[in-house]
């Protein structure tokens, strides 16, 4: 894995990311329900991750060499899903059933209807135990996948991903590695007002972890992080990626009321042309 | 009983139980300063927002982090308040179980535990949020008083009455807007079940609901009576402790034949409470609607209650089943 990415390789993954970004919000409208912040926020770090550093194939995607990756804030799974369509694992076409009864794209991500995930979560502050026990089986079998765990910001106020990290730092667990989208937004607000996470890089390094802080939506800031941290063997890594929840449309940035709302079909319609001419 | 007069009308109003539990709250802070309200960052959600309006010096926001404010509540109840702690029913009374059974009904602490979108009618976030298993994980606790309201109304009056008893106690609610079944005048008594619903003629067999199913259970009696099959219906709202009087009397008075009909796993809930009970005292014969030892899945309320087998006509089914027995 290189350190400098290509203004090429930029470029193509910038693409992806609005590609992904526009499936989004086309399958948010079309649910009418479901979360949009959180999704458009952590899009660039998805391209990144399924179009660059992932060692996975969406043709088989039991795939034992492949790298783990769960996701523990799984209302953020628009994302998820799309990146997925994108990649390979699913018809594009598919993202329309999201949350609709009998689609595989259930509401929060159920492993029993779409077994290309890793995992089921919803339920916050589970991912990263989870993630740790991939970890230590993987160890324990001699094998070197990677496992990714990522987090949303708020979800950090569950007591037992404390437990994890605990864990994850006695294990010395190198090839966990950790993503928390810090968009600064919970449910009730602020992270902020709801539950100060600062100083949050040192908590992490209380409790033995490699801690890298990174701009979410700068592939190539993302990618440092990413290669520092596998470089990392003796240790689990975190990396903080500073993201806008919205990003990529500019009325909705950072407004936390778009947590858990879809747009309606005039706003989507809106949102979409933004994306596709930034410049408007 | 008084009820709602639009009981049969198709323009009844439609109301969530969260809601009226959010203006139980207020009245309840209103007559008591003591009480006060915990949230784990869902706050609109589960409808506490009123009360943090008008009492934010009463209000605490304990970010997502539901075990800790179970005991935080018992350590505020131990000082001599009445907290009421909210969250989804599937992260309270789910993740926080074991907090609730030491911290809270171990210590016997007056703590109120409001769970709100219950049931598959959550939609469409899907089966990790839909909990089937509220009322089994709470009627299962020594000194947990259980209320699962029929309606918004009840709701209010439920939580009001919480307020003022001093012992743990689960109130179950719903995401959706439901009808408005009962009136202002209908009365509420914490452990008394009653009567929504008699047929005109002798009823052969009798539904025993909780939750906004009370209101399906009422719709499929009234259908089934001008069928010329005659079943009264049971409104029983407090699950634990058992109102036993009012339910063998009304077995008694329902032809010895009872479907329990809850939006719940047909396992260790309302149903089940009801047949511990019967079986030892009044062996009856039962039919149980509810999830079939399944998990829900995404969908619209009104899907999921189709799919899931707990909407009207599963209920005449039931009734049709039953009187086979
Ligand atoms: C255990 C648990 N409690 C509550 C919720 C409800 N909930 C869903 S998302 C959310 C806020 C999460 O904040 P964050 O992780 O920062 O995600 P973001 O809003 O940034 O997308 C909450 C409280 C949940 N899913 N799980
Ligand atoms: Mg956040």
């Amino acid at each position: 894995m290189t350190t400098i990415l290509s203004n090429i390789k930029i470029k193509e993954l910038e693409e992806k990311a609005r590609d992904i970004r526009i499936s989004i919000i086309e399958m948010l409208a079309e649910a009418k329900s479901g979360h949009t912040g959180g999704p458009l926020g952590m899009a660039d770090v998805f391209a990144l991750l399924y179009f660059y550093m992932l060692k996975h194939d969406p043709q088989n995607p039991s795939w034992s060499e492949r790298d783990r990756l769960v996701l523990s804030n799984g209302h953020i799974c628009p994302v998820l899903y799309a990146t997925m369509a994108h990649a390979g694992y699913l018809p594009l076409e598919e993202l329309k059933t999201l949350r609709k009864f009998g689609s595989r794209l259930q509401g929060h991500p159920h492993r029993e209807f779409l077994p290309a995930m890793e995992t089921s979560s919803g339920p916050l502050g589970e991912g990263l135990s989870q993630a740790v026990g991939m970890a230590l089986a993987l160890r324990v079998d001699g094998k070197e996948n990677q496992v990714y765990c990522l987090m949303g910001d708020g979800e950090l106020n569950e007591g037992q991903i404390w437990e994890a990290a605990m864990l994850a730092g006695k294990e010395k667990l190198g090839k966990l590695i950790g993503i928390v989208d810090r968009n600064n937004i919970q449910i009730d607000g602020s992270t902020d007002k709801v539950m100060p996470l600062l100083p949050l890089k040192e908590k992490f390094e209380a409790f033995n972890w490699h801690a890298i802080e990174a701009d979410g939506h700068d592939f190539q800031s993302l990618n440092n992080a990413l290669v520092e941290a596998q470089a990392i063997t003796d240790k689990p890594s975190i990396i903080i990626a500073r993201t806008i929840p919205g990003k990529g449309v500019p009325e909705i940035e950072n407004d936390y009321h778009w947590h858990g709302k879809a747009p309606s079909k005039e706003e989507a319609e809106r949102f979409i042309s933004v994306l596709k001419n930034p410049s408007l | 009983m008084i009820l709602n007069p639009k009981i049969f009308s198709s323009d009844i109003e439609m109301k969530a139980t969260r809601e009226g539990f959010s203006e139980g709250l207020l009245l309840a802070g209103d007559e008591n300063k003591n009480v006060v309200a915990l949230c784990a960052d869902l706050t609109e959600s589960v409808k506490m927002d009123g009360f943090t309006k008008k009492y934010p010096e009463r209000f605490f926001e304990m970010g997502i982090a539901e075990q800790s404010m179970a005991s935080v509540a018992s350590g505020m109840a131990a000082m001599g308040k009445v907290p009421f702690i909210g969250s989804y029913a599937v992260f309270s009374p789910g993740r926080n179980w074991e907090q609730i059974r030491t911290t809270i009904c171990y210590n016997n602490a007056n703590v109120k535990i409001i769970g709100s979108h219950s049931g598959v009618t959550v939609g469409e976030d899907g089966g990790s949020h839909q909990c089937l298993e509220d009322i089994a994980l709470a009627r299962v606790l020594p000194n947990m008083t259980v209320i699962v309201p029929c309606d918004a109304i009840e709701a209010k009056k439920a939580t009001v009455a919480m307020a003022k008893t001093n012992t743990p106690a689960y109130l179950r609610l719903s995401r959706p807007k439901t009808a408005v079944i009962t009136a202002e005048e209908t009365p509420f008594e914490i452990g008394k079940s009653q009567v929504f619903f008699t047929p005109k003629e002798k009823a052969v067999a009798g539904i025993v609901a909780c939750g906004h199913l009370v209101y399906d259970s009422i719709k499929a009696a009234k259908e089934l009576e001008n069928e010329g099959i005659f079943v009264s219906v049971l409104n029983l709202a407090t699950i634990k402790p058992l109102d036993e009087e009012g339910v063998l009397q009304f077995v008694e008075s329902s032809g010895g034949k009872i479907i329990a009909v809850e939006e719940h796993q047909k396992y260790g809930g309302m149903g089940g409470a009801v047949a511990e009970f019967l079986a030892k005292n009044r062996p009856t014969p039962m039919e149980f609607i509810g999830a079939d030892d399944v998990f829900g899945q995404s969908g619209t309320p009104d899907e999921l209650i189709e799919r899931y087998g707990m909407g009207a006509s599963s209920i005449k089914e039931a009734i049709k089943r039953i009187l086979e027995r």
